[in-house]
């Protein structure tokens, strides 16, 4: 599988966005331009057939990345190659945009309320001209409807008429019309319920294994992400902290901030046992801070993380962008409760 | 232990709509005590927030209460008129809701939107009631407090936000708080620190508290008891310990086997198959039976009340030692 080219790689992907006020208003007030780096240098590829995730909170840029990933934004920097091509070059090729799609966070958002079922799967199976006639498109309709669960009688409603749930299935059954290789999944879960989000992540387990899909999954939810990857990729303030197989960052994980982030998630297993919270908050991405962004909050920053910024290395298994990690200083930070569970 | 604080009676909340009464809640008992965090979990659509709602008098007409009482400190507080209620609101009892942005008002400052409160609900002069602000937003953690206070809330960001509404939910001193998703807006992070202040003032204060979350895992280390809602009904109440790990009512069986495991991977997660009735249709006998893999025949025409099932009590006909299973 490694000898295989990847089915995504992004190379030195970033993506930074103009925020300055107005230009009388920066006139007047004598301020400079503001620019904000949601994504500033990340690298990564997903092998066919495989689940990478970047994990992350708000304001982190993965989802930044995600729209990167389908070209819903161009990149200010670097590239993304899908399956050997520049996606730039890609985009413009129909075909090549088939291949790919994107299942969004918000269900209620994401389908038009005056659409029946039908056209809205239908939609990309038009777009791209893939059939013609009428019958065949009916077909196809109920069979992604079957697919991920749902009743091939469901084509004449509208998305009121269905659950969170029942929306988000609409949303994947979408996303497949156009038969494609590589899905981005930008939080598809976390609007919601945890009986409901079960039954999501099991339907894109099955089609993934069905279908032999790629996935780019991205959410905040550290335990969702152990369940659907093969790979993770742990995003703070538009930068890779840490970028591992699934279960060796969850074994051992390295990076400062994936510990700390490890600890602070509640789970079952805590009751009634204090847990750690990670100091401070996540700084604003228009004035990061110097060297290594996470050194404000990090228990083993020195002179060194203040002044320079860590590059992703190799640990291990496991790539980390860490000066502590890189000069074996992290011993000093304590494996999170559910590392040490686990191992 | 002590009595309780709050004690909830078979209330039932009605909402009469154009197309008949749609019952939002229905016959749901339950006590909270000086000091106890209750955690209140089920899926969206089970009630939790209109029991919160319905206890702080804040039920959105037309619903109303339509049976059962609400007793705070031994006194029925569900037929107050509006002023009277208002008055224990605030004072007596605080409420933290889930979006930080609209529970502050953004055109006074916070200091001002703290002080109000204090000033109306206890017997101080201004000046001393800015002096406790300041030692409130401390109390929650916002560095440089005193410069803080006089800002605008849309210049704390969303986790500091959220540390002033919790602020001003407490500055009064309640002896009740009704939170309602208090974390849910925020970053794991910020998260752990809210939860960590929420449950020190238990602690310390004896503050009774009401957790409204979705999020089993902040119940899990938060709470001390825990009510699984389902359609509008406590399905479950116990301990957080066996709740979580040795639930009674299938539907809490099932909810807690849905949770992703945060320390292994699962080939395929415990899912429970279809979705919460609509209020308008909920089924006749157990609400649940339709999806519940142990259904039998009485199930499916009487409606049990919470049993006895050891550990915990459920609204389960399992654990109706009466009758012989059939």
């Amino acid at each position: 599988m490694a000898d295989a080219p990847p089915m995504f790689e992004a190379r030195d992907l970033a993506r930074h966005f103009d925020v300055s006020r107005p230009f009388l208003q920066r006139l007047i007030t004598r301020e400079g331009k503001r620019t904000l780096r949601a994504v500033d240098g990340i690298s990564f590829s997903i092998p066919k057939g495989s689940t990478l995730s970047l994990v992350g909170e708000s304001g982190c840029g993965k989802s930044t990345v995600a729209r990167l990933s389908v070209g819903l934004y161009g990149p200010t920097a670097g590239s993304v190659i899908f399956d050997g091509r520049d996606l730039s070059e890609a985009r413009g090729l129909a075909d090549q945009r088939r291949r790919m799609q994107m299942i969004f966070q918000d269900p209620y958002a994401s389908l038009n309320p005056r659409w029946r079922v039908a056209d809205i799967i239908a939609e990309p199976i038009r777009a791209f001209g893939l059939m013609t006639s009428r019958a065949e498109q009916q077909d196809r309709v109920a069979e992604l409807l079957t697919q991920v669960g749902l009743s091939p009688l469901d084509r004449v409603k509208f998305p009121h008429e269905f659950s969170g749930g029942q929306r988000q299935r609409i949303s994947i059954a979408r996303a497949l019309s156009s038969n494609p290789e590589f899905l981005v999944c930008d939080e598809p879960t976390s609007a919601l319920d945890v009986s409901v989000q079960a039954q999501i992540l099991n339907l894109m387990k099955e089609l993934q294994q069905r279908l032999g899909l790629t996935f780019l999954f991205i959410s905040h939810n550290l335990a969702v992400v152990r369940q659907v990857s093969d790979r993770i990729g742990v995003m703070y303030l538009g930068r890779l902290a840490e970028l591992a197989p699934a279960e060796t960052l969850f074994r051992t994980p390295r990076h400062p901030y994936t510990r700390a982030l490890m600890e602070a998630i509640p789970d079952l297993e805590m009751t009634g046992r204090e847990r750690i919270p990670v100091g401070g908050e996540v700084p604003s991405p228009i004035t990061p801070p110097s060297g290594c962004a996470f050194h404000p909050r990090c228990p083993l920053a020195n002179d060194r993380c203040v002044r320079e910024r860590p590059e992703l290395k190799p640990a291990g298994e496991a790539m980390v962008a860490c000066h502590a990690v890189e000069e074996g200083r992290d011993d000093a930070m304590p494996m999170p409760a559910i590392a040490r569970r686990a191992a | 232990m002590a009595a309780p604080l709050l004690q909830v009676r078979n209330l039932r909340v009605e909402f009469p709509t154009r197309r008949g009464t749609l019952v939002a809640l229905d016959d749901v008992s339950f006590d909270i005590s000086p000091g106890e965090v209750l955690g209140v979990v089920g899926e969206s659509g089970a009630g939790k927030s209109m029991t919160g709602a319905a206890i702080i008098g804040l039920l959105e007409p037309p619903g109303r209460i339509a049976r059962g009482e609400i007793l705070f400190d031994g006194k029925r507080i569900d037929n107050l008129r509006y002023e009277q209620m208002r008055r224990l609101r605030g004072k007596e009892i605080g409420a933290i809701f889930q979006d930080p942005l609209t529970t502050l008002n953004p055109l006074y400052t916070v200091g001002r939107q703290l002080v109000e409160t204090i000033t109306t609900h206890l017997p101080v002069n201004p000046a001393e009631a800015r002096k406790r602000a300041i030692g409130w937003l401390e109390m929650v953690g916002i560095p440089a407090a005193a410069q803080r206070i006089d800002s605008y809330p849309h210049e704390f960001s969303g986790g500091m936000r959220q540390r002033v509404v919790i602020a001003l939910a407490l500055c009064a001193e309640p002896r009740l708080i009704v939170a309602d998703e208090p974390t849910t807006a925020l970053d794991v992070s910020i998260q752990a620190q809210v939860i960590a202040l929420l449950k020190t003032l238990a602690r310390e204060k004896g503050t009774a508290m009401m957790l409204v979350t979705h999020d089993m895992g902040v119940i899990a280390e938060t709470a001390d008891r825990v009510a699984v809602m389902y359609a509008g009904r406590v399905a479950e109440i116990g301990p957080v310990r066996e709740v979580v790990k040795h639930a009674n009512h299938p539907y809490s069986v099932g909810l807690m086997g849905s949770i992703p495991p945060l320390d292994r991977r699962v080939e395929r997660l415990a899912q429970i198959d279809g979705s919460m009735p609509r209020l308008s249709a909920i089924p006749q006998g157990c609400a649940y039976n339709p999806r519940c893999p142990q259904v039998f025949d009485k199930c499916r025409q009487l409606r049990p009340d919470l049993i006895d099932a050891g550990t915990t009590r459920a609204a389960c006909w399992l654990y109706d030692t009466e009758m012989a299973r059939g």
